[in-house]
């Protein structure tokens, strides 16, 4: 499904610091075992979270599965020029995510 | 916030019928909290939104659309509302048009169908329109599509009040719904009513009891659940809180009740997805 | 237990009883709650290297009461000129009394323009969370706050 939503600004003035949302759809799973079968299920979380601004990263996270369900994250950046952020989401069964989004400095 | 909480412990639920009614429920120093502003919208006519029963930090969670993470399940409906599927290679979109065009269903179901002469709730009404219309399978109930296109439907009527039809065809089905409100069920031996009458605005143990006016807001996020969920669901989940064996999501009981408790939630704004504890 | 209740007890009840009641004592010191305090101290030692954190400038901001302990919002800032020179390199968040204590680690460069982060996290219970900031300068900065996690009467 359409996992993540970013919210980054479209315009911005040169220096300024603007706030970014993200959040990703994601059960964030523990190790543990099925209620009913007693099976053990993997543990499946995000662990890796990254933010890029014309490719380079300026936040990078560790997660652990203290982290939420349908982790949110809201952090700032510096912004200095145009350009395209890149948001990378890894988790334990290798798949990653990724969403992208324009911003101009005027 | 709320000021000091009692607990009860574990004694008062193992305790037996009415003396855990009579013993379980604790007047908490707080009452119904929000900015003034959000009252004036979730609270119409005396009735008060579940929202205005949450604490700040859930209600600003569902205040701002990029913060709900429900709107997770409403950009997966729009995606699914433009999708052709089934035999029949239809979208949802090519009979209805844009999802906004929805507007105003939300707010007036479950009704009386005519065709199965019983009442028809909006998760019926897509399925009805997936087996139909689309010859497609029927989705699950809350399963994430079903959520979705659900979410998605309630989206489009948000700040709509809640406006349910109980005359007509629909009125012996209202008042089923309403038996099965104020009927004793389970090892505790409680009704709706007991929690959601009686005593809304104490606690139980620790949970702050809100009116039981959910018409408005499901799907809803719950944080407990850690995702969206259906309002049927949460029937599934009182139920069982007071050891009655729950009934089947979209059973006629649930249909019926729902739409109980979406008429007592009439007049209140459409805030779907909620967000709740 | 009560002094009435030990009195009761004939001699062979009570060695079994007071045996039983300081095997009690020692799982819970040397068991299970002490390690709970133990892995936080020790991953905090870790993440230091021995130094000790100093309190202020790091501000860590998550509700009193959280109404269901799956999703509990928090929001950390760092006071940092956040300059090439001058800047917070890391943000960790630790619950304690969590099944995992560690729970995140935030790494801002001077482009962040500032060390805020907002996130939401898991707590197994009450609490106290600490978050540990991590400066340029090689020192370390720590805020701690107490979480009420309710248990509910309706889970449903």
């Amino acid at each position: 499904m359409g996992k993540a939503r970013v919210k980054v600004p479209k315009k911005a003035k040169k220096g300024e610091i603007i706030t970014i949302k993200t959040l990703i759809k994601h059960k964030m799973q523990r190790a543990t075992k099925d209620k009913k079968t007693g099976k053990p299920i993997k543990r499946n979380i995000i662990h890796t979270f990254e933010a890029k601004f014309n490719g380079k990263p300026f936040l990078t996270a560790e997660w652990d599965t203290g982290i939420s369900a349908n982790p949110y994250t809201a952090f700032t950046h510096r912004v200095s020029e145009s350009g395209e952020y890149e948001f990378v989401w890894k988790d334990d069964a290798g798949q990653t995510y990724t969403a992208k989004a324009r911003i101009e400095v005027a | 916030m709320f000021g000091t909480r009692y607990r009860m412990g574990g004694v008062a639920f193992t305790a037996l019928g009415a003396l855990a009614v009579a013993g379980v429920f604790t007047l908490g120093a707080g009452s119904a909290s929000a900015c003034e502003e959000c009252k004036g919208k979730f609270e119409v006519d005396g009735k008060k939104s579940g929202y205005l029963y949450s604490n700040p930090s859930t209600q600003a969670m569902e205040d701002d659309d990029f913060d709900n993470p429900g709107m997770l399940w409403v950009e997966k409906g729009r995606k699914l509302w433009a999708k052709k599927d089934g035999k029949a290679n239809k979208s949802c979109q090519d009979c209805h048009g844009a999802p906004e065009k929805m507007r105003g269903v939300y707010p007036v179901y479950p009704k009386y169908d005519p065709k199965t002469k019983k009442l028809i709730n909006i998760e019926q009404r897509i399925n009805r329109c997936r087996t139909e219309k689309m010859q497609a399978k029927p989705w699950k109930w809350d399963k994430d599509n079903l959520l979705g296109v659900t979410a998605l439907i309630g989206y489009v009527s948000r700040g709509l009040p809640v406006n349910v039809k109980i005359d007509g065809p629909a009125k012996p089905f209202f008042e089923k719904g309403k038996a099965f409100y104020y009927q004793r069920r389970g090892q505790l031996d409680m009704a709706c009513k007991h929690c959601h009458e009686d005593n809304a605005g104490k606690y139980i143990r620790a949970d702050f009891i809100s009116e039981g006016r959910g018409g408005g807001n499901f799907p809803t996020y719950r944080l407990k659940w850690q995702k969206l969920g259906s309002l049927h669901r949460r029937f599934k989940g009182c139920n069982k809180q007071v050891r009655a064996k729950p009934y089947k999501q979209g059973a006629d009981e649930y249909v019926n009740l729902e739409l109980f408790v979406k008429w007592r939630t009439n007049g209140l704004p459409v805030e779907v997805p909620g967000v709740r504890r | 237990m009560s002094k009435t209740r030990i009195e009761v007890l004939d001699r062979r009840e009570f060695l079994v009883a007071s045996g039983a009641a300081v095997a009690t004592l020692t799982a819970l010191t040397s068991g299970a709650l002490a390690r709970e305090m133990k892995d936080a101290n020790k991953l905090l030692q870790e993440l230091t290297g021995g130094a000790k954190p100093t309190e202020g400038k790091v501000k860590l901001e998550m509700p009193e009461i959280a109404e269901n302990g799956a999703t509990v919002p928090v929001k950390i800032s760092v006071d940092s000129p956040m300059t090439d020179k001058d800047y917070c390199e890391s943000v960790t968040i630790i619950a304690p009394k969590n099944p995992t204590v560690y729970v995140a680690t935030f790494k801002f460069t001077p482009d962040s323009g500032k060390a805020w982060v907002s996130t939401r996290m898991r707590l197994a219970q009450t609490q106290e969370v600490w978050a540990l900031a991590k400066m340029s300068d090689g020192s370390f900065r720590i805020a701690k706050t107490n979480v009420k996690v309710t248990i509910g009467g309706c889970g449903g």
